[in-house]
């Protein structure tokens, strides 16, 4: 278990746009050993930095490009992390498939990421694999084929009411190297490069990005959201240096409130640290919330340095039905996938889970006789239930 | 109960002279044309209805060339409506004078598809079709304009230009040098050089000539502005003859122009781009130069300054402009750009708006008078710029030494005003940096409890001073 931090990131004042926040974060110092991908920036007619051959680089998930060398649009999977001397190589990619209008409706130049739900089915298939035993009650697909296939709804930013508007007017601070998007004051998504040209460029895919239904919810039914106005009090004022000092007061007061309250559960939550790849300095790995329901649960990649300092970091916020399925799968895969040891776990009856199985959207998982029995085992007890609870008549 | 009419009417007033200086029913970077023209539409309809007068009165102050033509086309549309028939014709005669041409009759065609026909609006259209210095100048450059305009008021047109507009190829050959070229431009390449620019480009793309050899010799027919609009795409084609004067131009088209080119040309032509716009600031300040005393600036370079496609960098040229003018102004200067840019040639729209730790900056130069220019789009922290001036006013200048000033060059479609930073700061929309002065004038009416008697008064003399100048 680890936490989330903010490290070598400062909070600076959030600039709304109708039910949509948007919280800038930067980097007094750029990271400059670690950027994003040349061909990231090449392949889309963005000019190309000096020579990249003295840095780390790395590509985010979900990002299309013509990876292949064919040049067919295709998605990275997963982000990935490549060392400076280590030769160019397609990163690991799902192909693509777009219809004729809509390949030609996208711009050959703009940088973007996966527009489907595909990257959002990426990210659960990366965590959970399917059973990890044998255990007789779980079907043939389920052994073979994994959670596969996986499919879990999330919106692009493009319908996200407003979504669009806000990143257009916001105005991107000198040295600006993160933002996190809250919709109706709920925090969205998390986003964290390590240089500001990188944040330039990948600013307007946001857009493009992924949000979970209850932000695209959240924001349709908003109205618009209150600045928090600077607010100074004058009888303590007698001098400019008075005056300088309380709007210094005002600015630490919001990232304080900022960072404690509103991206509270963000970086106070207890997540799983799965490391995916150790490279110089750099360590990529994904995080996994703690499942607990009725609170904020995000799906995390992070890149940090050795000191801790967050280089790279996307988020995505789960549903509340999402956090379910998600605590369902956690508390099957602590168990080794055993039913009767999870039910235990879970206090509940084996008949019990398999229908929590089921009505979550995972019944191909259990064979079907197994859960023909389960079920009559149920109807069984509830119609003994009533019968007994008749009797005293 | 009067006074509190008073106050009202005196707001609204200056609520739409505000309006009708800065919006032109264009796309602005937070709202969208559609909006900036409701909105726009909205405000003249309600000062019309309830105060005609005034309305009127509004074309002998700085309203921008969209307005003022909606202005005229709403009085001649309910011209039976004027307590003063005779005042209100005098204002739109002179307006008129004072509109370029084309303005002029976009506005007649407007006027013929509203079917706005009556007495005076012939009246105002024949006089000030007479009044024109080459009418078959006019009748070649805006063809169809000029015949709808001469069509709609019945009019007869004095000798070739009849057959001209109505029987063109029937009626020659013409006396008139420049209707005659108009002729032989159908078929003869060297006769297209003699017409106006935008006339000639049609013909020169129905001849085929090519872009280089046209404008090489088209050059010496170049307006002023085509000039300058033409200069970087001349100065691609290696075209030498197209070479506008900057020293001639006006000061907030000077700074535009600056701002569109890159930055590197920027560096290369500084010397000769500053040079330019001092000299036009100068021409500007006129016998107010250096009559300011210290004056300091807080300009706004923040990424909303670049406004939108169809006003480009438009807010970020007038902050601009207004910087070189300030500075003829006054006699010590101190201009702080919001991205702390110290040579203001260089400015490019990006980044953030702290307003508010910029006041601060200026405050601490201990000027006579500070002047903001900024869309009012305080966002780090929002509202601090207008906590600042509150206190400052209030705590710790409750005298007002230090005379503070908001000139805003972005129309708000929602609250139908310029954005304000605070009440106790005048603020006056802007869009020449040119009329800097007597828009700070302005703006001090709306400093305080205004006084409508007293508007009234500053309105009926600019009306008068207005109407004595001639165009």
């Amino acid at each position: 278990m680890t936490g989330l931090a903010l490290k070598g990131l400062r909070t600076l004042p959030a600039q709304t746009w109708g039910g949509v926040r948007l919280v800038p974060l930067v980097r007094d110092e750029p990271i400059t050993d670690l950027r994003l991908d040349s061909r990231v920036y090449g392949g889309h007619g963005i000019v190309a930095l000096d020579d990249r051959t003295s840095y780390f680089s790395y590509i985010p998930h979900g990002f299309v490009a013509s990876w292949t060398s064919d040049g067919t649009a295709a998605a990275a999977y997963g982000t990935q992390l490549r060392a400076p001397d280590e030769p160019e190589r397609p990163p690991a990619h799902m192909p693509l498939h777009f219809h004729r209008r809509m390949a030609r409706r996208t711009d050959r130049n703009r940088l973007r990421f996966l527009p489907l739900h595909l990257s959002m089915e990426g990210y659960l298939a990366l965590h959970f694999g399917g059973p990890t035993i044998v255990w007789e009650e779980w079907s043939r697909r389920a052994v073979t084929q994994g959670l596969s296939p996986r499919v879990e709804e999330a919106y692009t930013g493009a319908v996200i009411t407003g979504l669009e508007d806000a990143l257009r007017v916001f105005e991107i601070h000198h040295g600006q190297c993160g933002v996190l998007v809250y919709a109706a004051d709920a925090l969205a998504a998390a986003f964290v490069v390590p240089h500001p040209a990188d944040y330039r460029a990948l600013h307007i895919t946001l857009v493009n990005d992924l949000y979970g239904e209850l932000i695209y919810h959240y924001a349709m039914l908003s109205g618009p959201v209150q600045d928090f106005r600077a607010r100074l009090d004058e009888t303590r004022i007698r001098s400019l240096a008075d005056l300088r000092a309380q709007v210094r007061t005002q600015q630490d007061g919001w990232a304080r409130f900022h960072d404690d309250l509103m991206a509270g559960a963000l970086l106070t939550g207890e997540y799983t640290r799965q490391t995916v790849h150790d490279m110089g300095p750099y360590r990529l790995s994904r995080l996994l919330p703690s499942f607990e329901r009725r609170r904020e649960n995000h799906l995390a990649e992070t890149i940090t340095d050795a000191s801790g300092v967050l280089a790279y970091l996307k988020t995505f916020r789960l549903s509340e039905n999402q956090v379910r399925r998600g605590h369902l799968l956690s508390s099957l895969a602590a168990s080794d996938w055993h039913l009767a040891d999870t039910a235990a776990a879970l206090g509940l009856t084996p008949p019990a889970l398999a229908a929590r199985i089921k009505s979550a959207g995972f019944g191909h998982l259990l064979r079907q006789d197994v859960l023909d029995r389960y079920r009559a085992e149920r109807r069984r007890l509830t119609s003994e239930g009533k019968a007994r609870r008749r009797e005293p008549r | 109960m009067q006074d509190e009419d008073d106050l009202v009417a005196a707001e609204d007033v200056l609520l739409f002279v505000n309006a009708a200086i800065t919006s032109t029913g264009q796309r602005e970077f937070h709202s969208g044309g559609g909006e900036q023209g409701l909105s726009l539409d909205f405000l003249h309809r309600y000062l019309m209805g309830n105060y005609r007068d005034l309305y009127a009165a509004a074309l002998a102050l700085d309203v921008n060339d969209h307005n003022a033509a909606l202005i005229i086309r709403n009085l001649l549309r309910t011209s039976r409506e004027a307590a003063d028939p005779r005042a209100e014709g005098r204002l739109i005669a002179r307006r008129l004078e004072a509109l370029p041409p084309q303005r002029v009759y976009r506005l007649f065609r407007e006027l013929r598809r509203a079917k706005v026909n009556n007495r005076r609006t012939r009246a105002v259209m024949r006089d000030w079709l007479a009044g024109r210095p080459d009418p078959a100048f006019e009748a070649v450059k805006y063809r169809g304009a000029f015949k709808s305009a001469v069509r709609h008021i019945h009019l007869a047109p004095q000798g070739e230009l009849g057959p001209f507009l109505f029987d063109p190829h029937r009626g020659g050959p013409y006396a008139t040098p420049i209707l005659s070229a108009w002729m032989r431009a159908h078929y003869e390449q060297s006769a297209i050089y003699e017409l106006p620019y935008t006339v000639a480009e049609g013909f020169a793309a129905k001849h085929g000539v090519g872009r280089d050899a046209f404008l090489e010799r088209i050059a010496p027919r170049l307006t002023r502005l085509e000039r300058l609009r033409l200069q970087e795409s001349a100065r691609g084609r290696d075209v030498k003859s197209v070479k506008a004067d900057l020293s001639t131009m006006p000061l907030t088209r000077l700074a535009s122009y600056a701002l569109s080119l890159d930055l590197n040309e920027r560096a290369r032509r500084h010397d000769e781009l500053a040079g330019a716009l001092r000299a036009a600031a100068r021409r500007c300040a006129g016998g107010l130069a250096g009559s300011w005393g210290a004056v300091a600036a807080v300009l706004d370079d923040s990424f909303s300054a670049s406004g939108s496609a169809q006003k480009r960098r438009r807010p970020l040229a007038v902050a601009l402009a207004c910087h070189y003018l300030l500075e003829a102004l006054a006699s010590r200067y101190t201009p702080l750009w919001l991205s702390g840019r110290k040579d203001a040639l260089m400015v490019r729209p990006y980044g953030a708006t702290p307003l508010g730790e910029r006041v601060l900056d200026a405050l601490e130069t201990g000027p006579d008078r500070l002047v903001i220019v900024s869309d009012g789009w305080d966002n780090s922290p929002p509202g601090l710029a207008g906590e600042v001036l509150r206190v400052w006013r209030t705590r710790l200048d409750p005298a007002g030494a230090c005379a503070v000033v908001h000139l805003n060059p972005v129309y708000d479609a929602a609250d139908f005003d310029v954005r304000r930073l605070s009440p106790t700061v005048p603020t006056a929309g802007i869009r020449d940096a040119e009329n800097l002065v007597a828009l700070v004038e302005l703006a001090g009416f709306a400093e305080g409890r205004t006084d409508l008697p007293e508007l009234r008064a500053h309105l009926a003399r600019r009306v008068s001073d207005f109407l004595k100048e001639k165009a």
